[in-house]
């Protein structure tokens, strides 16, 4: 197997787990809609939202192993890329475009999330917040890339390329003139932070964060 | 020196084949793309397992160029397996204990259905070239008449590879309300300039043989075989790839320690090409070469839609698997990402999977564990939706 087949297979592996996201995700979309999850994986929040959801349920994946499994377990998964193959999918297509996990490895993030809103009336963007205290202290007393247990490739070898903090994206909604309809930070613990607290707080203690945008 | 050959077994199955036929009478015609019509009309077919009462199990299977109807049972002509034997058959993907299947031999074959080796009602031989060019659009419509045939309003699937693959895709465009699923295979939506030049190469080596006779050579006795052969051999070349040819035959000599100086097959890859070409002539007729090759080189899908392969399955309901193999480069990868571009543009449910295999063109026929279980398991799931299992 390639490396980079390897560094895939061990993302579908790491997603099989029930993540605190995917729930956080469900809990978003609305029954019965149509959703596009882009970087799906082996299809596992499709499943769920196929389950609990209703949802008429697509995917994008990239690497083949993902694509084969989803597939085998019945769902409608291609295999393509975030940055290239967004373009295909006509206007306004979905409700629901949902990127979980994988904004930090795609080459033009902001590129992929106006083709998201392109494509989708919402768009679902769950992504590991660079900015919690413990990646920050980690370049801070240890002056090495952080390694955690989310994160936890070495900087030579990660498919993740473009880290952001929360404080990041939300610079980015604006850039790209998205209205931030829901935001969800997670604590360490996977638990939703208090929904009043400020940016600043949600930057440093969030340790992912869930974001549905609409076009403004 | 003419080929005098064992002519009665293309002979047999073109008039008396094997399989059941129905025959659609003269006044009954099959109209064609060209503006002809065949009239007339008969297609030999195999079916495999059982209709339910519902009828929404049945399975259309669409063979390759050169192959049958015979999907999953011995071939009464080369007494070997069935074509598709991995994927169709009890518990296999397209299990026989669930599906009703079908399977025609296309018109312009030579194993039953109305093709050139065929006998014309009208003058008693052979149509050889009287029969009007066809198209893939053609076969599809020759096989709706005999799904029509056998009572059946919509397809629950219509599986297919290579060739194949082009009559499920023109089948989806259509059709789109008869097929409830649809399974295109290491195959493409349009043929490349490249494909054509490799069909061209072919039908010159059949039609450069003296004993091809201007198409007329079944009235003298005598066949193209030669030409055919060296057909086949460069075919059969575009099937496999690079490394499967490399891995299989490296430059190994054919029984001998040293090289011969001279042009006999010294080379193992040699001989196996020698080997595919001649038993190739005992099973397939000449002229049904020129048919279905060019039948495959006049397909453009997207052009019968204003250029625009997404128009072709504008609105479709019709759910698609599209499967690529990775180092097919008779139909690569890039021309099943185009098919698929064009479903989502369509807003078509669709799923996509390239298989990784060095078997080139061919790992369509071989077993290879991925294609076996992403085809069970989107067919499992589509059974489910369609209600055909629980």
């Amino acid at each position: 197997m390639s490396h980079a087949a390897d560094i895939c297979a061990q993302n579908v592996t790491a997603r099989d787990a029930a993540r605190v996201d995917f729930l956080m995700i469900a809990e978003m979309v609305a029954a019965g809609a149509r959703v596009l999850d882009v970087g799906c994986g082996n299809g596992a929040l499709l499943a769920l939202l196929t389950h609990t959801r209703n949802v008429d349920a697509r995917g994008i994946e990239l690497s083949q192993r993902g694509v084969n499994e989803a597939v085998s377990r019945g769902l409608s998964v291609v295999q393509g890329n975030a940055d290239t193959d967004l373009s295909y999918y006509p206007d306004n297509s979905f409700d629901y475009v949902i990127l979980s996990q994988t904004l930090q490895a795609t080459q033009r993030p902001k590129h992929v999330l106006e083709d998201m809103l392109r494509i989708g009336t919402h768009a679902i963007v769950s992504f590991p917040n660079f900015g919690h205290w413990r990646i920050r202290s980690q370049i801070l007393f240890k002056g090495k890339m952080p390694v955690t247990e989310n994160l936890s490739y070495s900087w030579h070898d990660t498919p993740n390329i473009h880290f952001c903090t929360i404080q990041d994206f939300v610079d980015m909604t604006r850039d790209i003139g998205a209205t931030i309809e829901r935001a969800v930070a997670l604590d360490r613990f996977g638990k939703p932070m208090m929904v009043r607290a400020p940016w600043w707080l949600w930057n440093i203690f969030g340790e992912q964060a869930v974001f549905m945008l609409r076009r403004a | 020196m003419t080929a005098k050959i064992k002519r009665p077994i293309v002979t047999r199955e073109a008039d008396a084949p094997h399989s059941l036929t129905v025959e659609f009478p003269a006044h009954e015609p099959l109209k064609l793309d060209s503006g002809g019509e065949i009239a007339p009309l008969k297609l030999a077919y195999q079916t495999y397992g059982q209709l339910n009462a519902a009828k929404t199990n049945a399975v259309l299977i669409c063979h390759a160029l050169t192959g049958d109807q015979h999907v999953a049972n011995v071939n009464p002509v080369t007494g070997k397996s069935g074509w598709w034997d991995i994927m169709v058959g009890p518990g296999k993907p397209i299990d026989t204990n669930i599906y009703f299947v079908i399977c025609s031999n296309v018109i312009g074959g030579c194993m039953g259905s109305t093709g050139p080796a065929s006998t014309n009602p009208a003058t008693g031989k052979a149509y050889g070239l009287d029969l009007p060019v066809l198209t893939i659009r053609d076969m599809v419509r020759a096989q709706a008449r005999l799904i029509d045939h056998l009572g059946i309003d919509q397809l629950f699937c219509v599986a297919g590879g290579s060739m194949g693959g082009m009559q499920v895709l023109q089948w989806a465009a259509t059709y789109p309300e008869r097929v409830f699923c649809a399974l295109p295979v290491a195959t493409a939506a349009k043929h490349s300039s490249q494909n054509i030049a490799f069909h061209e190469v072919g039908r010159q080596a059949v039609m450069a043989d003296p004993d091809w006779r201007n198409g007329r050579y079944l009235d003298e006795d005598v066949a193209p075989i030669k030409g055919l052969a060296v057909a086949r051999m460069a075919a059969h070349i575009t099937y496999l790839s690079d490394d499967a040819l490399q891995n299989k035959f490296g430059r190994e000599l054919q029984n001998r320690q040293e090289r011969t100086f001279s042009f006999d097959a010294d080379f193992k890859i040699e001989n196996y090409l020698r080997y595919q070409g001649a038993s190739f002539v005992d099973r397939f007729d000449a002229n049904s070469y020129l048919y279905v090759t060019r039948a495959c080189d006049y397909f453009d899908l997207a052009a019968d839609y204003g250029g625009s392969l997404a128009a072709a399955f504008k609105g479709t309901k019709t759910r698609f698997c599209v499967v690529s193999f990775s180092t097919d480069w008779l139909y690569p990868t890039s021309a099943s990402r185009a098919i698929v571009h064009a479903l989502n543009a369509a807003g078509a449910s669709v799923s996509f999977v390239e298989i990784e295999s060095d078997k080139g063109h061919d790992a369509f026929l071989l077993y290879e564990p991925d294609f076996i279980g992403t085809t069970h398991g989107f067919l499992t799931a589509a059974a489910r939706a369609r209600k055909i299992t629980g």
